[in-house]
């Protein structure tokens, strides 16, 4: 799946990173608590998330991940978008919920990928 | 990559929780310009993070200095906040002091020693309570 195909399954607006649409991606992972991504994720590419700051970002550039996606239809502020700019990682914004959001993409192909041991 | 020996330091605010990880964000982008594997430069970074957000939630900010050779990385994180009352509590996942407002940000699931243990290929933590903490993380440099 390409980024572009998760903004369109989603119906989402993207806010930074038009040149990463055409990078390819295969796993995600849905969580508001950061801890737990730095815990449990291993390289999954896309964090969808309904934490709104900039620790959101700061987490998926330590992860490597290149694409953030804000559910709920949560806006982030122009800070948080420079972050993400600065970290080569694309963000949007949908207006699906956590649970649909994270059911959509894995119906049309996106995994869990691996958890850490 | 040869490098002898490089030294890094870096002052870490305590007042503004959304800025915390520019430090670790800065070592990540130094240790990727080095050419170190992706996977170091992940390891470092990630328990590095987890340092420098625990500095700022737990202890008003703090300092952290790196130092780099051809084997390893070695980081110290120090602060003077009021210290670890329990170590051994303070190690075990899911435990937490960390207030609801931390939590609601996203942190505090009691899993940030726990992260820089698991990622790190050598951890010290040293504290007294009144005074603050050293934790001092190495993450060995692959061939």
């Amino acid at each position: 799946m390409l980024i572009k195909d998760i903004q369109k399954i989603l119906d989402a607006e993207l806010l930074v990173g038009k040149e990463l649409l055409e990078t390819e991606v295969h796993t995600a992972c849905g969580s508001d608590m950061m801890s737990d991504v730095l815990a449990f994720v291993k390289d999954q590419a896309v964090l969808i998330t309904g934490l709104l700051n900039q620790q959101a970002i700061r987490t998926a550039a330590m992860m490597d991940m290149v694409c953030v996606v804000f559910v709920r239809g949560k806006h982030p502020d122009d800070d948080i978008i420079e972050v993400a700019r600065e970290n080569g990682i694309a963000v949007m914004t949908t207006t699906q919920r956590m649970f649909t959001a994270c059911g959509m993409l894995y119906e049309a192909g996106l995994n869990g990928g691996l958890a850490t041991k | 990559m040869s490098v002898n020996s490089l030294h890094y330091h870096y002052d870490v605010p305590g007042d503004d929780f959304t800025r915390a990880g520019m430090a670790s964000s800065a070592v990540k982008q130094t240790l990727k310009q080095l050419g170190l594997d992706p996977e170091t430069v992940r390891k470092m970074s990630i328990s590095l993070y987890e340092g420098e957000i625990n500095m700022v939630i737990h202890a008003g900010g703090g300092e952290i200095d790196v130092d780099i050779d051809d084997e390893k990385i070695v980081a110290v994180l120090t602060d003077h906040g009021p210290g670890i009352e329990n170590i051994e509590l303070a190690m075990k996942e899911g435990w937490s002091t960390a207030s609801e407002q931390v939590r609601g940000l996203g942190f505090g699931a009691g899993m940030g020693l726990p992260n820089m243990k698991k990622y790190s290929d050598d951890m010290k933590i040293d504290s007294k309570p009144g005074y603050g903490t050293i934790v001092t993380v190495v993450v060995k440099i692959a061939n």
